[in-house]
């Protein structure tokens, strides 16, 4: 079994969403993060709130970020077992950020510390 | 109270202090040395107050007779070592006085436990053990609470005595900083005791509510030691007190198993809810979130009877938080049910069948239940599914109405 981060990346990280539209979501994330750990596929995980977020740049250059000239930003992530990528990907489908227009969930796989990766 | 009654009476409640008293005196190496001097006196008491009548203060009796019977056992020992070795200076080591003190009592109960729910020892032997040193029960009722032979309760605790020796155990409490870490072994212990009678097979009703109270009982010693009265502690014994307050509700006079929606609320506990919403008051002092914490406000929402949105809502959530911390199949079936109630039956069907738990009678129990008036012949099916994984007749009786119900529509 193999560990999978799934990133998820928000188009716009500058739209600002209603507190009643922000708790439906929170909902929706606790149930579909709850269904993954009912598998017992559940690692770890967390937001990245979007307040006191820093850019820091070559040569030590602190910027306010992440928004600068790029509005794509990173809402947060999770961390699950599963067989393979594709079963990755499945968890991935039901990730509520999906129903922001333009947003996804990158799935990448943890680099094992067997010399090879 | 007549003899008869009495001596079976202290055994329960002091065959577990004289016992701890004396193997943290003797040591691991003498524990049945201890364990034999303990119900010696037990039957030098029955012996002699037969005919001589019972004596004013027959525990203060016991714990002489106790004393006099363990100085002897030293005083052998010292003569034996003495002449074997006459180089070991072992004058005074029976000396010392054995301290049946309310406090060395206390701290040795609560040594012992540590040292039994160490985390060298299997799981099952730990129970054992504890159910024999930490609740004076004999071997014959562990026998019944196990549902099996005393034969093999008996080479369970002798191999779980071995493993103590082996691994050098001591009777003690484990160091401020360590505590933490124990503590989780023996709130496990606990609580694995409290399930075992909870959800026993035994059909002795008695039995079943004794090894529940002796689990709370020993969670309470926790709680009154300061350096153990913590968030968890707490947590845990507000989680045993909201379940123990159905006891009276979820059987029927025949032993039968009434289930949680038919259950008679007025035969719930109203006192022991209270004293567990004391208690998960208690535990949330700290930061601390253990997986006792999540369970007890689960077990809260449940003294609750009447069906709330609210209600469903918060056990759902709580049961996401518990399965990220603590996975187990019971909890993640237990989610699914919640899905249901706050959200959709068909969303849980979806979730359930995800979950493959296939050699789980309780897996197919909760599809029957999710399809029941979605689908009824597939409610039916696991319904029917799940009787052939069933062990008790009690779960089978239940599971056999619900299908001659769906039959009867």
């Amino acid at each position: 079994m193999d560990e999978f981060v799934l990133i998820f990346r928000h188009e716009d990280g500058t739209k600002v969403a209603s507190p009643e539209q922000i708790q439906i979501w929170m909902k929706q994330t606790m149930d579909w993060i709850g269904g993954i750990a009912a598998q017992n596929k559940f690692v770890s995980g967390t937001g990245l709130p979007f307040a006191d977020a820093k850019i820091v740049g070559h040569g030590g250059v602190v910027t306010n970020g992440p928004f600068g000239e790029i509005k794509e930003t990173i809402g947060g992530f999770i961390t699950v077992k599963a067989e393979s990528v594709e079963e990755a990907v499945e968890f991935a489908k039901g990730c509520p950020v999906l129903q922001g227009d333009g947003n996804t969930v990158e799935v990448r796989k943890i680099a094992k510390n067997d010399g090879v990766h | 109270m007549q003899n008869p009654e009495l001596i079976p009476h202290l055994f329960r409640t002091e065959y577990r202090k004289i016992v701890s008293v004396l193997c943290r005196r003797f040591g691991f190496d003498e524990m049945e040395t201890a364990e034999d001097i303990t119900s010696d006196t037990f039957l030098t008491a029955a012996q002699s107050w037969s005919y001589k009548g019972i004596p004013p203060n027959p525990t203060a009796w016991l714990y002489n007779v106790a004393k006099n019977k363990a100085k002897n056992h030293l005083q052998r020992n010292a003569t034996f070592q003495a002449k074997v070795s006459p180089e070991i200076q072992t004058a005074d080591s029976y000396e010392q006085d054995i301290d049946l003190s309310p406090q060395n009592i206390s701290d040795s109960q609560l040594q012992m436990m540590f040292a039994i729910c160490h985390p060298a020892i299997p799981p099952e032997a730990q129970i054992g053990l504890a159910l024999r040193i930490l609740c004076g029960f004999g071997i014959d009722e562990i026998a019944e609470a196990f549902l099996t032979g005393k034969e093999t309760i008996n080479k369970r605790l002798f191999r779980a005595k071995e493993k103590i020796r082996n691994e050098k155990i001591k009777i003690e409490l484990p160091a401020p900083a360590e505590i933490d870490n124990r503590l989780e072994n023996v709130l496990t212990t606990i609580y694995l005791l409290f399930s075992e009678g909870y959800y026993s097979v035994s059909d002795n009703q008695i039995l079943r509510k004794d090894l529940c109270f002796e689990a709370m009982r020993l969670c309470h010693m926790l709680i009154e030691n300061g350096g153990t009265n913590k968030p968890p502690v707490n947590a845990l014994l507000s989680l045993m007190y909201f379940h123990a307050s159905r006891f009276e509700a979820r059987t029927d006079p025949n032993g039968g198993l009434i289930l949680y929606d038919d259950q008679d609320t007025t035969l719930w506990n109203q006192e022991l809810i209270a004293r567990g919403a004391w208690h998960l008051n208690q535990a949330t002092t700290g930061t601390q979130l253990s997986k006792y914490h999540l369970e007890a406000s689960i077990a809260y929402w449940h003294t609750q009877k009447t069906d709330s949105k609210e209600k469903w809502e918060n056990i759902l959530q709580l049961y996401n938080r518990l399965l990220q911390i603590a996975y187990s199949p019971v909890a993640a079936l237990n989610r699914t049910f919640a899905l249901a109630k706050a959200n959709t039956p068909e969303e849980a069907i979806i979730e359930a069948e995800k979950l493959q738990l296939t050699g789980n009678q309780f897996y197919y129990t909760l599809l029957g239940e999710l399809y029941t008036g979605i689908n009824n012949e597939q409610a039916k099916l696991h319904f029917e599914k799940a009787l052939t994984l069933i062990k008790t007749p009690a779960d089978r009786a239940v599971i056999q109405s619900k299908i001659d119900t769906l039959e009867n529509r």
